[in-house]
Parts: C-alpha cells; sequence; structure tokens
C-alpha cells in the first residue's frame, strides 16, 4: 500500500519523491522539512510525527481508520449523466475525467460506505481531493444523497469529511445545483432525527462550503483545515490588502464561532464515536470491547485505543 | 403586455456595449440630425433620421439575432438594465421594506419586504446592484454578505408563519468575497438560505432578471418555478472566474461563456428552470415597460401554478425538482 499514490497532485508528488526519497521510503514534512519513516507516518494516519501537520489522506485509508478493524462496506452511488454539457476547456472532460481515475485508481471524487465505528453503526462519506480537486459535480450530489438515503434506512447518523476546491466547473450549471440538491439530503436526516457530522478537512472551499459542508449538527475541523466561500487569493485581489495570518484557517475560524471543535485526525475517531453515541442516547463506547483488527487487515490499522472520555470513568 | 411598438426603439440606451458601436454610431447619427433640425427653424431632417432609424433596426435585430453567450452575459450586466428596484416599483404596490438580519447589520445589496401583487400580500426579496455610482457602492454591486442572506433567511420565515407566496428576484455577480464577509459566515449564511428556500410551506418563485451569479444567486432561486429574462445568464462561476482557472487565462471569458451553458436558453434544455421571459428587442433596457410588463405576466403565471397547494406539497415538489434536477444532459 504506497500511500503517496493517493496523495494530492499525485504525479508531480511521486516525481518528487523519487528524485529525493528513494524507493518512497521516506517523505518529507512540507511544513517543518522532518523526513518521516513512510510506515510511519502511514500509521500516523499521515500526521507529521515531529510537528502534526496534516497531510491529505485518501477516503480508503480514512475509511479503514475510521471502522471497527478497517472494514467496511461500500455503498453503491448512481452514476450520472457523464459530460451532460459537452464541456472543453484546454481538454474535453472525459478526458480529465479518465486521467483522474487513471491517476488515483478511483470512480470519483466521493467515497460512500457503511460499517461500525466503536461498534456504532454509522454512514460516511469522504471527498477525495485528489480527484479533480475533490470537485462537487452530479456524482458529488449522488454520493451525498445515496448517503443520507441509507442513512436513513438503518437508522444511523452520517459522518462526512469535506475536502473540495469547489464546484466542478466542468459541468456548469449543474454543479451549482448540487448545492439545493444536497442540501435536501441533509433535510432527509434531519427530519429523521439522525446526527449529520460534518469533518471539514484541507480545503473545502466554495460551492461545497456554502451548502452541505456547513449544515452539520456538529461542524468538527482538522487543524489548519482551509474552510472558506471565497479563497484567500480571491478576497485580497478584491480589497487589495494582505490578510491576517491563519485568515480562515480552522482555528480562525473556531475563533469567529463558525465551527464547534478543531480536532486533530488521530483524536477524531474517539471523539465521533463520543459525539454519534451521546447524540443517539446510547451508552458510552466501553474499552476492550471492540472487535481486534482482523489478521488480514491492510497496513494500516484502526488505532488500537477507541476509548470515549466517557468510558475513562 | 405592451403596445405594438414601432421600428424605433422605445429607449436608446446611455451607453452601448463594445459589439453595438456600429450601432451607437447610426442611433447617435440620427440624434444629432434631430438636434440640428430643433435649432435650425426651417431645417427638416426627418427623413435623414427615419432613414437612418430604419438601418439601426435592421442592425439591432441582426446583432440580438443569436447573441453569443458572452455577448449575453454583457446584456447582461448592462448597466442601464432594469433591476430589482424597477422591478418593484412598476409591478409591486404598497412595497414596504424590511430591513436588517437582527444580528449584526442591514445589507442594502438585498432588498425585501412586504408588498402586493395583484392585490394580493406577498414577500418579495432580491438583489439589488443599484443604478449610478453612489448607490452602486452602497448596494456593494448587488454582491451580498452574510447579513444579506441572513435578512433574506429572515423574511422567509416570517412568510411562511403568515402564509405569503415568497418571490425572489435574482441580479448578482455573485456573493461578496471579503475579509468580514468570511469571518462572519459568508458559507453558513447562503446555505441557511439555501435551506430557508426547501423549508418554507408557501408557493415560491423565482426571476433571474439579470446576472445570476453562483452560490449568492441559488440562495435565493431554490424556487418552485425559476424563470430567467431571455438574456440574462447563470452560471457556477462567472467567465471570467472560469477563465481564468480552466484556461490559465481571464482573457478567455468568451471561450469560458460558450463552454458553461449559462444561457436562458441552455439552462431551459438542461430543465434547470422552467421558462423564458422574452425581452424587448435589444435587451430589456431598451423598453423598461414591456420588460416590466413581461416580468410581472410570468410571475402572475408561476404563482398561478403553484398557488392552493398544501404546505406538504409545495415541499415536496421543490425538492423532488432538485433532487431530479441533472436526469438529462444536452443533446449532442
Ligand atoms: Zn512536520
Amino acid at each position: 500500500m504506497n500511500w503517496i499514490t493517493n496523495y494530492v497532485r499525485p504525479r508531480i508528488n511521486s516525481i518528487f519523491s523519487r528524485r529525493e526519497v528513494p524507493e518512497n521510503l521516506w517523505s518529507k514534512c512540507s511544513e517543518c522539512g522532518t523526513m518521516l519513516f513512510h510506515r510511519e507516518l502511514a500509521e500516523n494516519l499521515n500526521v507529521c510525527t515531529s510537528c502534526g501537520h496534516h497531510m491529505a489522506i485518501s477516503p480508503r485509508d480514512r475509511f479503514k481508520a475510521l471502522f471497527d478493524g478497517g472494514v467496511f462496506v461500500e455503498v453503491k452511488v448512481p452514476d450520472p449523466v457523464a459530460d451532460p454539457l459537452h464541456f472543453r476547456d484546454q481538454k474535453r472532460y472525459p478526458d480529465r475525467m479518465k486521467a483522474a481515475q487513471r491517476d488515483t485508481g478511483e470512480h470519483e471524487a466521493m467515497l460512500v460506505a457503511e460499517g461500525e465505528m466503536g461498534q456504532t453503526g454509522i454512514v460516511a462519506v469522504a471527498q477525495d481531493f485528489s480527484f479533480m480537486g475533490g470537485s462537487m459535480g452530479m456524482y458529488v450530489g449522488n454520493a451525498i444523497i445515496a448517503a443520507a438515503e441509507r442513512a436513513v434506512k438503518l437508522k444511523r447518523p452520517l459522518v462526512l469529511f469535506s475536502a473540495a476546491g469547489g464546484a466542478r466547473m466542468q459541468e456548469g450549471i449543474l454543479s451549482l445545483m448540487q448545492m439545493p440538491r444536497t442540501t435536501v439530503a441533509v433535510q432527509m436526516l434531519k427530519e429523521a432525527g439522525l446526527p449529520y457530522i460534518v469533518v471539514l478537512t484541507h480545503p473545502t472551499t466554495g460551492g461545497v462550503t456554502a451548502s452541505y459542508a456547513m449544515l452539520g449538527d456538529v461542524q468538527i475541523a482538522e487543524p489548519n483545515a482551509l474552510i472558506c466561500f471565497a479563497g484567500p487569493r480571491v478576497i485580497e485581489q478584491t480589497i487589495r490588502e494582505k490578510l491576517p495570518e491563519g485568515f480562515q484557517r480552522a482555528e480562525y475560524l473556531l475563533d469567529h464561532g463558525m465551527l464547534d471543535r478543531v480536532t486533530k485526525r488521530t483524536d477524531m475517531r474517539d471523539e465521533l464515536i463520543t459525539i454519534t453515541r451521546m447524540l443517539l442516547g446510547l451508552p458510552p463506547a466501553v474499552k476492550g470491547t471492540l472487535p481486534k483488527p482482523e489478521a488480514e487487515a491492510p497496513a494500516i490499522e484502526a488505532p488500537a485505543t477507541p476509548a470515549t472520555p466517557g468510558a475513562k470513568k | 403586455m405592451s403596445e405594438p411598438k414601432s421600428d424605433r426603439p422605445t429607449t436608446e440606451p446611455s451607453s452601448y456595449l463594445d459589439f453595438e458601436k456600429p450601432l451607437a454610431e447610426i442611433e447617435g447619427k440620427a440624434r444629432e440630425l434631430r438636434a440640428m433640425a430643433r435649432q435650425n427653424e426651417g431645417v427638416d431632417m426627418e427623413d435623414e433620421a427615419k432613414a437612418l432609424d430604419a438601418k439601426a433596426a435592421t442592425m439591432l435585430r441582426d446583432l440580438y439575432k443569436s447573441l453569443t453567450p458572452w455577448r449575453k452575459c454583457q446584456v447582461a450586466r448592462h448597466p442601464d438594465r432594469p433591476h430589482c428596484r424597477d422591478y418593484i416599483d412598476a409591478l409591486f404596490q404598497e412595497f414596504t421594506p424590511l430591513a436588517g438580519d437582527r444580528n449584526f447589520a442591514d445589507d442594502l445589496a438585498v432588498m425585501g419586504g412586504l408588498a402586493r401583487f395583484n392585490d394580493q400580500p406577498v414577500m418579495v426579496i432580491g438583489h439589488e446592484k443599484g443604478n449610478d455610482t453612489k448607490s452602486r457602492i452602497e448596494r456593494n454591486f448587488g454582491m451580498a454578505r452574510p447579513e444579506g442572506y441572513r435578512k433574506a433567511v429572515r423574511l422567509m420565515e416570517m412568510a411562511d408563519k403568515f402564509n405569503l407566496p415568497v418571490i425572489t428576484i435574482v441580479d448578482t455577480p455573485g456573493a461578496y468575497p471579503g475579509k468580514g464577509a468570511e469571518e462572519r459566515g459568508q458559507s453558513e449564511a447562503i446555505a441557511r438560505s439555501t435551506e430557508k428556500c426547501l423549508q418554507i410551506g408557501v408557493p415560491l418563485v423565482s426571476v433571474v432578471i439579470g446576472e445570476g451569479g453562483s452560490g449568492g444567486a441559488v440562495a435565493f432561486a431554490t424556487a418552485n418555478r425559476v424563470a430567467m429574462m431571455e438574456h440574462s445568464v447563470y452560471s457556477v462561476i462567472t467567465p471570467e472566474g472560469c477563465a481564468s482557472i480552466l484556461w490559465k487565462d481571464s482573457e478567455k471569458m468568451r471561450e469560458a461563456a460558450e463552454a458553461m451553458r449559462l444561457t436562458a436558453q441552455n439552462l431551459l434544455d438542461l430543465g434547470v428552470i422552467d421558462r423564458i421571459i422574452p425581452e424587448p428587442l435589444g435587451g430589456a433596457h431598451r423598453d423598461r415597460k414591456a420588460s416590466y410588463d413581461a416580468v410581472g405576466k410570468a410571475i402572475g403565471t408561476m404563482l398561478g401554478e403553484v398557488t392552493g397547494h398544501s404546505r406538504d406539497k409545495l415541499i415536496k415538489d421543490r425538492r423532488g425538482k432538485f433532487l431530479s434536477m441533472g436526469s438529462k444532459g444536452l443533446a449532442a
């Protein structure tokens, strides 16, 4: 399992890493420059063990760490009409899609799964920034709707991990229409009384932030994630002044009352278990009763101690 | 509808778009001739002026017969184009503006309030761009801040409570990309406004009169019925923005406008809007009265289509409309 193949701008990075870090055994933290042993980094969920910088993680790797024993079942997402506008910029949209599929090994920019997290049944959705910037097109809309419908059917909470530059321009107005479509999905959950937890990861911007990613019952962000409607460059061009340090980062939004919490990725699973179980009126997750990761489980294991603060008493 | 018109447009614009330059010259010459005739008694230039009028009319027809998408963007942004305030003044009675989000400020980029439409009390909400330097700055060129969306949410809630239909008038380049707007939760405000549109149990109809700019437009236009004026545009990003991202060159806006399919005609084909409101030849600003009449008629028709439906049906139909959107693409 080579995590770097799922990393943002995979090709650029893999060329870079081939030159700098032979055989991909080591990679360099983009924040602090520390050389990190690949396996150790993967075990720490792509969080730098030296400075705590959160690097991108693929939806699959995230789910392996999120679900008990790394076991989850993918929820099928209906495929939308391909290239509805016959869009062409410098490349044809279908060619861009093929390239993204080849580079990521994924079908689209969103993965939906169901399974157990701390013995709590959930449905989870994760957006894949490495797939065309995680952009929200009809597939992403369909994925969120499918996830919400599945959650309602199973009476389970929905946990959503956002990561996107915004709407997928190649789908034009139909990408914009995913804002109301996904909002309907969120309403299905709310009307069923099911928790909808949003985890905002780096970066979450544009129409994604201005729809489903800001409508959670609980809004959590990973440290230093860029979260905004308009990006810093656009704002600097508009107001012609320099923006303050940390502007639009998770901690800045927390200070401005836009988030409930900023939580490290390595603590996220425990926190999600704690929150969802309380919202569902369930007793605390008990330490030690969880199934161990299965023998054939992938290299990235679920955190060994999914105990909650409640369980420590 | 207005009376049948002569070939000569009712009003000539105070400014012309780049592609209208030859037209501006001819219309200008006709104006000069008439001015000369007024100043010099006994000089009759009317025949010459009329010949120029006819030439201008033919040119106008040719220019507007099939506007390119980029030219439509230009017409949609025309400084003389009637704005939200104009339509409210022309089509609604007893308009009583209601201000503020009860939280931080009143955002003048969004106007709204109680009014009567064909005697019936309604809530009308829209983006207002302003029409001179002072009002454009006050109204931030129609680019709303979070307070604008939160005001809209408040007014929609009020309409829902008192069972008043909501009419939204969309005309914005997009939500304002500013420091304060971001700090006060621009994304959340837009998301809540779209959410509110989907929750209210009263008829909600929307008209895009100029620019339907991205999330800032969706926040008002998530309606039971959506109409677009013939030369208005509605898109996920401005053509300039799209060009700078996908072409790495903001000068490629013509190509981007073409590729994005942002015209009313394209959006009708895609099932995103329900109807197109015809505009006077040369754009809404050339015959304001005709434009007001056409918009008024469309609002009346759309309201008629959903009036009398139960709260549940209104909500269910609105959600269903958006859920099923995108099931068909454009023909090859
Ligand atoms: Zn580091």
